[in-house]
């Protein structure tokens, strides 16, 4: 069961507290870096337009990187955790679900017709992509008359990411572009410049904002559909709107940064097991744990091998893994 | 004037056909009791008259309107449903379960006024839940579960209440104050009450109007004199009831029975 202890502290404090954390990881992601500064060096870098080296460096590469990082982390814990509820599937992670591999092959195949295609036009892709990828799992488990379970959304899922997978590739290779595609999907947050920050960051945050709105109708309709109608919840639209979200905080965290399998599965975990599973308070602090988490990783990607990057995906998998495995030990009630 | 009415029902579950050509008028202000045995579709007759699931064929009318075209947020601010088996509520809390029966009444962003969280804390109170408020649901036994489901139905507040056997896994003392609760509050509050319960001596004391099912059809309804009878509970159950008075309510009771064999 839930820790008692952890339990009893107010939401309000828990959620000041990923807040804190959050802030406290985006200073340290500034400070780190292969590119060594120091805190002062940041605070002038953000506070003077000084044209030193040092200050650009800060201002052009590593500042729009980490709040890109920071968005991508919140969009993924969001969607992840809006898509757990809604399938009631502990499982369901937005790379489970198809999106990811979508995105992908689109991308890949975008690269290959249509190799000048801009940043606005791969942002376009990666969203089209997620979308069919999903269509298509939802779309094949839901054949069966009973209508699509657990079981049924996660083998669909596995499956038809793999036949997206193996597309990709073998685009990839046919038009020798593997390099270029996995540029994309596996280069992480590096050379994330402010026009893509730009481009995405309003529409994570407002994908963000209405799905804050929609925490309540993600809670109701967590419990059973039958509930949900019963407390009077238009289930159909609810359920549409929640579905583009997803769409779309995924489509844009595959556009800046590729593939990040496991996030979006195990934020919502770790938030679950803190605040319990009322989406009211879910949502919100997947948000800033999802970025504190990302930033923790990108930082770590940037150091560990210095001046090498080492793949946040990879960093991902190896912080995330033991958190998750203690989790599941724990007992995965903390799901509703 | 009937509030809730249905005509010439069916209710199908893909091709099978559950319900066929009912009608019902559910009795204002009034306790009803649908019985019958398992599988006859009580379950199925109550979510559709609570709009919880399609009809095919017929009508169902609140207030003069089909309950088809009604705003199912309306709809929700008038009737509340407890279905016969909740699904787990995980790692809610009592109190935030609860809560979540104020939501056909909030607006967007759903803030809850203080009138809301005097209602949560009084459907709370009634159902004897309130010491278990900060609890997660799924750490509470099953017949406190229960209880926390009947207290989210009554915080919604509504002016019909329909339970899917809201009895079961309570002790006796336990069935009888939530039967007792719900009496109250159709004495008090004049709140249209309609439950399935499966125990006839419950229906007969509790129930103005007992509907008794069959097969998906209702074999006969009316007052628990003329429902909890010997004939009429062997058609409906195939018993051999022995019915008497209860000495205490003047109502029917079943006191013995036997299965009918070989009929
Ligand atoms: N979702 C469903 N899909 C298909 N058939 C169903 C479904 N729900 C119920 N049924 C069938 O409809 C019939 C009536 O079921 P219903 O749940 O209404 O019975 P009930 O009278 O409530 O029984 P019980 O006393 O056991 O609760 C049963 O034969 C059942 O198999
Ligand atoms: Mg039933």
């Amino acid at each position: 069961m839930l820790n008692y202890r952890i339990q009893r502290i107010p939401y309000s404090i828990k959620l000041g507290m990923s807040v804190i954390l959050m802030m406290v990881l985006f200073g340290m992601a500034l400070a780190f870096g292969a590119a060594d500064t120091s805190v002062k060096d940041v605070l002038s870098a953000l506070l003077s337009t000084a044209p030193n080296d040092q200050a650009i460096m800060l201002r052009e590469i590593r500042f729009p990187r980490e709040v890109a990082a920071a968005l991508v982390g919140a969009a993924l814990a969001v969607s992840g955790a809006i898509i757990q509820g809604m399938t009631r599937n502990p499982l369901a992670d937005p790379g489970l679900l198809g999106l990811t591999a979508g995105a992908n092959a689109a991308l890949a195949i975008t690269v290959a017709f249509w190799p000048s295609v801009n940043y606005f036009g791969v942002m376009l892709t990666c969203f089209v992509g997620a979308a069919v990828g999903a269509i298509l799992v939802f779309g094949f488990s839901s054949f069966h008359p009973e209508g699509f379970t657990t079981l049924r959304i996660v083998l669909a899922g596995a499956t038809i990411s793999a036949f997206l997978y193996a597309i990709a590739e073998g685009i990839g290779i046919y038009f020798k572009i593997s390099q270029q595609v996995s540029m994309w999907t596996a280069g992480g947050m590096i050379g994330t410049t402010w026009n893509q920050v730009l481009l995405i960051a309003p529409i994570v945050l407002v994908g963000i904002i209405i799905s804050l709105m929609c925490s309540r109708q993600l809670t109701i309709l967590s419990l059973s559909e039958e509930m949900a109608v019963g407390l009077g919840q238009r289930v159909r639209l609810i359920k549409s709107i929640l579905f583009v979200l997803v769409i779309v905080l995924t489509g844009a965290s595959v556009a800046l940064v590729g593939n990040l399998a496991f996030f979006g599965l195990m934020i919502p975990h770790i938030v679950r097991a803190i605040v319990g599973t009322d989406y009211r308070h879910v949502l919100p602090m997947s948000a800033f744990l999802g970025a504190a988490f990302m930033l923790l990783a990108d930082t770590l990607a940037r150091t560990i091998n210095a001046p090498y990057e080492t793949p946040v995906a990879a960093v991902v998998a190896i912080m995330g893994l033991p958190f998750f495995l203690y989790i599941v030990r724990k007992g995965g009630q903390s799901f509703s | 004037m009937v509030r809730l009415q249905a005509k010439e029902l069916q209710i199908r579950y893909g091709d099978r056909t559950i319900v066929e050509n009912l009608s019902v008028s559910i009795p204002d202000e009034k306790i009803t009791v649908i019985i019958g045995p398992n599988g006859c579709g009580k379950s199925t007759l109550l979510k559709a008259l609570t709009r919880i699931i399609p009809h095919q064929n017929g009508s169902i009318v609140l207030d003069g309107e089909s309950i088809v075209k009604e705003p199912t947020k309306g709809l929700a601010k008038k009737i509340a449903v407890l279905p016969q088996t909740p699904e787990s509520a995980g790692a809610l809390t009592v109190g935030e379960l609860v809560s979540y029966g104020r939501f056909p009444h909030q607006n967007r962003f759903g803030r809850l006024t203080k009138r809301d969280l005097e209602i949560i804390d009084w459907a709370l109170d009634v159902t004897g839940t309130k010491f278990f408020k900060s609890h997660p649901v799924d750490s509470l036994s099953g017949g406190q579960r229960q209880r926390v489901w009947i207290a989210l139905a009554l915080a919604q507040e509504t002016d019909m209440i329909f339970l899917d056997e809201p009895t079961t896994y309570l002790d006796m003392a336990h069935q009888l104050e939530i039967l007792e609760l719900l009496q109250h509050l159709n004495a008090t509050e004049k709140r249209t009450i309609v439950m399935v319960l499966h125990d006839l001596n419950h229906a007969a004391r509790f129930a103005d109007y007992i509907i008794g099912m069959k097969f998906g059809k209702i074999v006969k309804s009316g007052p628990s004199e003329e429902i909890i009878t010997k004939p009429v509970l062997r058609e409906l159950f195939q018993i051999d009831a022995e019915i008497g008075e209860d000495p205490r309510t003047g109502k029917p009771i079943c006191i013995t029975y036997n299965l009918v064999r070989g009929d």
